[in-house]
């Protein structure tokens, strides 16, 4: 069945002009671009304010609601004084007519809105603050349970996220911490060679990568990788009911969804960080020998001399503290997510940038406390 | 020329899970004529859903084919496709991102044809159409009830007029009042717009109430696709024990209080 395009014939008869309606009024006909702009025009090419005009729809092939919608308008919105029309588009056209598509009130600008918006962000800032408090608060309660009831331990949800998080994130961080390794010895030897002083490569390698680097790395790589995925789990169980569920069976969130994370993360942060700046050394060993002609003999042989075991103590205590502050921020974002899926991206998103910066602040701090320490 | 909207031909689905198959449509026919408003009845297990996801192209059938108003199925999902079939999903499956209104007007403003006041009042008879008034235009899909989300989805099913409208379970998880208003505004959408429906459904009452036609699903082809009196007098174990319980015996006093013809 093919229909022709909805178009209007005009024909000038001694009582006056007839617009007659011609073709198929539907959405599929419509919405074809050449149609519509055809269609437009001619529209526009009449006369809306001429009321002599009759119209005459009857030789209208198909009317659907969008036709009549689109009909209704071009007669402002009122009968036309002439009109010869059937029952059956009548009574889409009544249809059409009979429902208000009054605009919607837009909000008003406001010169207050700025500052209105200031406070609502300070306010929500309290209020990310109060709860992580309170998550932290939870967390404490919820380990001193843990050690007066160790049988009712969530073990195997533990021993999950210990390989989630830890194992199977040793490939990335090593080839990250290897790569960073090469290009800094690349670098350093460079400037190295200008004074002569070759051999302090391992000092400056050795104390950069142990003590700051291969820490950071570690947590920014686990903060992106794990810190979305913790939020994104915990917030699709909010949307799917699950979190309800649980607590309607008694079974508290803290106890069972962020404390074996927070403490997973918490023994595999330390972990990933001494294997990344592992493969950063090596990777900065191996450089300084293809640049400088420094052995992996020598580079090994003089690494405890040029690093305090103060920093090691030092890198350790910060990956424990990263791996906690990533877990429980992916948590909090987590148990924020409101049911529905734009929510739950907003949510990974601000979980994933608040851990990476939390991690670097904390960092910043740590350089400060300790700047005594190992150096 | 037959005025099919569609046509099932030798259809053949096989799930393969590991090295186990498991047939669930064996050389199935089935022909869904213009006006009708054609229920799939089948126990659990019978590929009701299946067949309805191969009827949108959502789906590929391992041997035969379906014709969806005279294309194959696997073309619909192209541009334009809401103009063909409208189809409301169990959940609803509203965008939760987007208000009642943008939800409604989606399908028409993603052409990128039409003016947007033109598609935001059409999107507003719409919304009225299916019983909501305009107060709901700026809710989010998560502000609204279970009764409101399948009204909000019909309309969007509905706003380029296809004629063709598909339902999987169209009242499942409402209660009896909203289930029974949403089939009074089934069949009064039906009548208006002259469209042809197939849906899934295990709700007896929305059956009889709205049924021109059964097909029911058995032994992985259609045992029978006739009117609702000829399908409960059909004798078949399946039939006897899903109409002529004790459920079915209430319903059916529906059948024959309104007999519903188009």
């Amino acid at each position: 069945m093919t229909t022709s395009a909805p178009r209007i014939e005009q024909q000038d008869t001694p009582q006056g002009r007839t617009l007659m309606v011609q073709g198929a009024w539907t959405a599929a006909d419509l919405t074809a671009r050449p149609v519509w702009d055809a269609l437009t025009a001619q529209l526009k090419g009449l006369d809306k304010g001429k009321s002599d005009s009759s119209w005459n729809v009857t030789g209208i092939e198909k009317l659907d609601y969008l036709g009549a919608q689109l009909l209704w308008n071009q007669w402002g919105r009122e009968w036309p004084a002439n009109i010869e029309i059937e029952d059956a588009q009548r009574a889409v056209l009544e249809t059409v007519a009979r429902f208000p598509v009054t605009e919607i009130k837009k909000k008003k600008a406001d010169w207050r809105a700025p500052v209105v918006a200031l406070g609502e962000r300070l306010f929500s800032f309290a209020d990310h603050i109060k709860s992580l408090v309170r998550l932290i608060g939870q967390l404490l309660l919820d380990i001193v349970r843990l050690i007066r009831h160790p049988g009712e331990a969530p073990l195997r949800d533990f021993s999950g996220h210990l390989y989630h998080i830890g194992a199977t994130a040793l490939p990335i961080t090593a080839l990250v911490g290897f790569l960073i390794g090469v290009v800094l010895a690349y670098l350093i030897s460079q400037q190295l060679r200008q004074f002569g002083a070759d051999a302090f490569i391992v000092n400056i390698l050795g104390i950069s990568l142990i003590r700051e680097l291969g820490p950071v790395l570690a947590a920014i790589l686990i903060a992106g990788r794990s810190g979305s995925a913790i939020t994104a789990q915990i917030g699709v169980m909010r949307v799917t009911e699950e979190l309800d569920a649980m607590r309607v069976m008694g079974i508290a969130k803290g106890f069972r969804l962020v404390m074996p994370r927070a403490l997973a993360l918490a023994i595999a942060m330390p972990l990933i960080s001494v294997w990344t700046t592992i493969a950063a050394l090596v990777g900065g060993m191996l450089a300084a020998w293809v640049a400088m002609d420094i052995t992996p003999s020598y580079f090994i042989n003089s690494l405890p001399a040029a690093v305090d075991l103060a920093n090691l103590t030092l890198a350790t205590s910060k990956s424990v503290v990263f791996g906690l502050l990533i877990a429980l921020i992916g948590c909090h974002y987590g148990l924020r997510v409101k049911p529905n899926t734009e929510s739950l991206g907003q949510g990974t998103t601000a979980s994933v940038v608040t851990s990476i910066t939390v991690v670097i602040l904390v960092d910043a701090l740590f350089a400060v406390l300790f700047k005594n320490i190992g150096v | 020329m037959t005025d099919a909207v569609v046509e099932i031909k030798k259809l053949w689905t096989v799930f393969k899970n590991g090295d186990k198959e498991s047939i669930v449509h064996k050389d199935l026919d089935m022909t869904v004529e213009r006006g009708e408003v054609l229920s799939l009845v089948g126990g659990s297990g019978t590929g009701k859903t299946v067949l309805l996801r191969q009827i949108l192209g959502l789906e590929k059938p391992t041997k035969g084919e379906i014709t969806v108003l005279g294309r194959p199925a696997e073309e619909l999902g192209k541009r334009g496709a809401a103009t063909r079939v409208g189809m409301l999903f169990q959940q609803g499956a509203l965008f939760s991102a987007f208000t009642v209104l943008e939800n409604i007007a989606f399908p028409l403003r993603e052409l990128k044809v039409l003016p947007p006041d033109l598609i935001r009042e059409a999107a507003m008879v719409k919304l009225q159409m299916v019983g909501l008034g305009p107060e709901a235009a700026d809710k989010m899909p998560s502000d609204l009830s279970g009764g409101m989300i399948k009204r909000v989805a019909l309309a969007r099913a509905l706003i380029m007029d296809p004629p063709l409208l598909l339902l999987d379970e169209p009242t499942a998880g409402l209660d009896p009042e909203s289930s029974d208003s949403f089939c009074l505004l089934l069949r009064a959408l039906h009548r208006d717009m002259g469209l042809t429906v197939v849906m899934v459904t295990h709700d007896l009452d929305t059956l009889f109430e709205l049924s021109t036609r059964i097909a029911v699903l058995a032994e992985q082809k259609v045992i029978i696709n006739d009117a609702p009196k000829e399908v409960v007098a059909f004798p078949h174990p399946f039939i006897h024990e899903f109409f002529l319980g004790e459920r079915g015996q209430r319903a059916m006093e529906l059948l024959r209080e309104y007999p519903f013809t188009v």
